[in-house]
C-alpha cells in the first residue's frame, strides 16, 4: 500500500512539473473551458426562460445539477481522459507490455498515467456554480446533506472510473480506437440534465447502462435535501457492485491482451 | 495548391475504394464515430419534457422530433473528423510520407471523408430516416423545390464543412494550438448553427449574429428547409450564401495549406 501511495505521489509530481512547463497553455485551456461552459449555458437559459420547472426540477435546482456536473467533468478530464489517451497510444504502439512488466499493479499503472492539475480550476467553477444556485435559492444545506452529498461524490467518483476502466477494456478487443474518449465525454455531456428528463428508451440506457443519473442527479439531491435513505442505499450498493463487475472484465481482458504477436 | 487536376480525377475513383476498403477493416472506429453524435438526440428527450404541456415557440412535440431527427440526418451525412486527423498526422510526422506522393493529400483526405459516407449512412441513416418519416410525416416538406435545394445544401454543408476543417488541419503546420481550435470551432457551431436549440428560440440578438456566420448553413439550413420551415426565396438565397462561404473557405484554404507546407518543409530541410 506504501508503495503505491508513492508511486500516486511520483506519478502527481510528474504531471505538476509537466503542466508548470507550459503555462501560456495553461490560460488558454482556461479562457477555453470558461468559453465551454458559457456556451454550455445557452441552452440551460432558453430551456428553462420558457418553463420555470421541467420535469419536476426548478431551474434553481437544475443548476445544482450542472454545478455537480462541471466538477465531474473536471474529474474526468483532469485524472481520467488523459491516462485513458495514453493506454489506447500504448495499446496502438505496442507498448503497452512495457507497462504490464513493472513490478506493480498494471490497472494502477495505467490510470495514474497522466494527470491535468489544470482543470483544478474548472472544477472550482463548478463549486462556484453550486454556490450560486443555492444562493438564488435562498437556503443552505444542512450538513448532513453536505455529508450525504460528499458520499455520493465518492459514489460518483467510483462508477465514472469504473466506466473509464471497461472503456479500456473494449480498447483491448478493438485496436483503433483513438476516439473512445471523444465517445466518452459526448455520452457524459448528457449528465449535466436532471437524469428524470429522460424517459422511455434513454432514461432506462442512462441510469442501469451508462448510469449518468447516479453522477450527477443523486449527489445534487443529496445536496438538495431530496434524495430518500433508500436512494442511498440502492447508489451505493449499485456503485460497488459495478466497481467488483469492472475490475473482473478488466482482469479478463488484461489475461486475454495478446500485443501485437497475435 | 499543386498536383494536377486531371490526375486527381482519375485517380478519385480508386481513392474512394481504398477509402470504404479502410473503413470497413477499422469498423470499430467507425461505430465510435458514429456514436459520438448522440447530442440531437439527448438535446430531443429534453426538449420533449419540455413541450410535454405545452409547444415551445413554433415548436410542439412532433415539431421537435422531426427537428432533432433532421439534424442527427444532417450531421451524420456532413461531419468531418479531418482536422482531428492531419493535426495527428503533422504532430506524428506522418505528413511528409503524404506530401511526397504525386496527389495533394487534401485530395485523399476527400475521397477517404467521401468514403467513409456509405458505411455512416448504413449504421443509423435507416433509422432516422424510418423514424422521421413513421414520426413527423406532416412536418415534413413536400415542395419539390425546397426538397431539391435540402439535397444541394446537404451537399454543400458537407464540403463547407470539410474546407472549415481542412483549413484548421492545415493550420496545425502553423501554430502549436490547432486542436484547440477545432474545441472552439465546435463551440460555436453547437450554439449557433442551432445543433443544441433550434435558432429561433435562441434570444433575438444571438439569433441575429448566427444569420450571418457560416455555421447555421452547416445545419440550421438544411434541417429548416427539409421541414419545410423557410419560403422558397429564403432558401434560393441562403443557397447562395453557403456557395459564397464555400467560396470563401476554399481561398482560405489555399492560402494556409500553401503557408502551412512551406512553413513544415522547412522543418525538414
Amino acid at each position: 500500500m506504501r508503495l503505491y501511495a508513492r508511486l500516486l505521489a511520483m506519478q502527481l509530481r510528474l504531471s505538476l512539473t509537466l503542466a508548470m512547463q507550459y503555462r501560456v497553455d495553461f490560460i488558454g485551456a482556461s479562457l477555453l473551458s470558461l468559453g465551454n461552459y458559457a456556451v454550455a449555458l445557452v441552452p440551460f437559459i432558453v430551456v428553462f426562460g420558457n418553463h420555470r420547472t421541467i420535469a419536476g426540477w426548478s431551474w434553481q435546482e437544475a443548476l445544482v445539477v450542472f454545478g455537480w456536473f462541471v466538477m465531474l467533468r473536471a474529474v474526468l478530464e483532469g485524472a481520467i481522459t488523459p491516462s485513458l489517451t495514453a493506454v489506447v497510444d500504448h495499446i496502438r504502439k505496442g507498448t503497452l507490455d512495457f507497462v504490464i512488466l513493472k513490478p506493480a499493479d498494471a490497472q494502477f499503472l495505467v490510470s495514474t498515467a497522466r494527470f491535468l492539475p489544470q482543470r483544478v480550476t474548472d472544477f472550482l467553477g463548478g463549486v462556484t456554480i453550486v454556490v450560486v444556485a443555492f444562493h438564488e435559492l435562498h437556503r443552505w444545506p444542512e450538513p448532513r446533506h453536505v455529508a450525504a452529498a460528499v458520499a455520493m461524490l465518492f459514489v460518483a467518483l467510483a462508477v465514472l472510473y469504473s466506466l473509464w476502466i471497461l472503456v479500456i477494456s473494449v480498447a483491448f478487443i478493438a485496436v483503433r480506437v483513438d476516439n473512445l474518449s471523444f465517445l466518452f465525454s459526448s455520452i457524459f455531456d448528457a449528465a449535466r440534465w436532471p437524469s428524470s428528463v429522460f424517459r422511455g428508451a434513454l432514461g432506462f440506457v442512462f441510469t442501469f447502462v451508462i448510469p449518468l443519473a447516479v453522477m450527477t442527479t443523486t449527489p445534487a439531491q443529496a445536496l438538495l435535501g431530496t434524495l430518500s435513505v433508500e436512494g442511498t442505499a440502492t447508489s451505493l450498493a449499485g456503485a460497488a457492485l459495478f466497481s467488483v463487475v469492472a475490475r473482473r472484465i478488466w482482469l479478463g481482458a488484461i489475461r486475454k491482451y495478446t500485443s501485437a504477436g497475435g | 495548391m499543386n498536383g494536377d487536376v486531371a490526375a486527381s480525377a482519375r485517380a478519385f475513383p480508386a481513392l474512394l475504394r481504398t477509402g470504404f476498403a479502410d473503413a470497413v477493416a477499422y469498423r470499430a472506429e467507425f461505430l465510435v464515430w458514429v456514436l459520438t453524435t448522440n447530442m440531437p438526440l439527448v438535446m430531443l428527450a429534453l426538449w420533449n419534457a419540455v413541450a410535454r404541456d405545452a409547444p415551445v415557440g413554433n415548436w410542439s412535440g412532433e415539431g421537435f422530433v422531426a427537428y432533432y431527427l433532421g439534424a442527427l440526418i444532417v450531421r451524420l451525412v456532413t461531419s468531418a473528423w479531418v482536422a482531428w486527423e492531419m493535426t495527428f498526422e503533422i504532430r506524428q510526422g506522418v505528413m511528409p510520407t503524404r506530401l511526397l506522393r504525386p496527389l495533394n493529400p487534401l485530395v485523399h483526405y476527400a475521397a477517404e471523408n467521401l468514403a467513409a459516407l456509405p458505411l455512416r449512412a448504413l449504421v443509423s441513416l435507416p433509422v432516422a430516416a424510418i423514424l422521421l418519416y413513421t414520426v413527423g410525416r406532416a412536418q415534413l416538406t413536400q415542395d419539390p423545390v425546397l426538397l431539391a435545394v435540402f439535397a444541394l445544401s446537404l451537399a454543400g454543408a458537407w464540403l463547407l464543412t470539410f474546407l472549415a476543417m481542412a483549413t484548421i488541419g492545415s493550420l496545425a503546420m502553423l501554430v502549436q494550438s490547432a486542436v484547440s481550435l477545432v474545441e472552439v470551432w465546435f463551440g460555436l457551431f453547437s450554439v449557433l448553427s442551432g445543433y443544441l436549440v433550434p435558432l429561433d428560440l435562441l434570444p433575438k440578438w444571438l439569433a441575429a449574429i448566427a444569420a450571418w456566420l457560416p455555421f447555421q448553413l452547416l445545419l440550421s439550413f438544411p434541417v429548416r428547409t427539409l421541414l419545410g420551415r423557410i419560403s422558397r426565396a429564403d432558401a434560393l438565397g441562403l443557397l447562395g450564401l453557403q456557395a459564397a462561404y464555400v467560396a470563401a473557405f476554399f481561398l482560405l484554404l489555399t492560402v494556409v495549406w500553401r503557408e502551412g507546407t512551406r512553413r513544415y518543409s522547412a522543418f525538414g530541410g
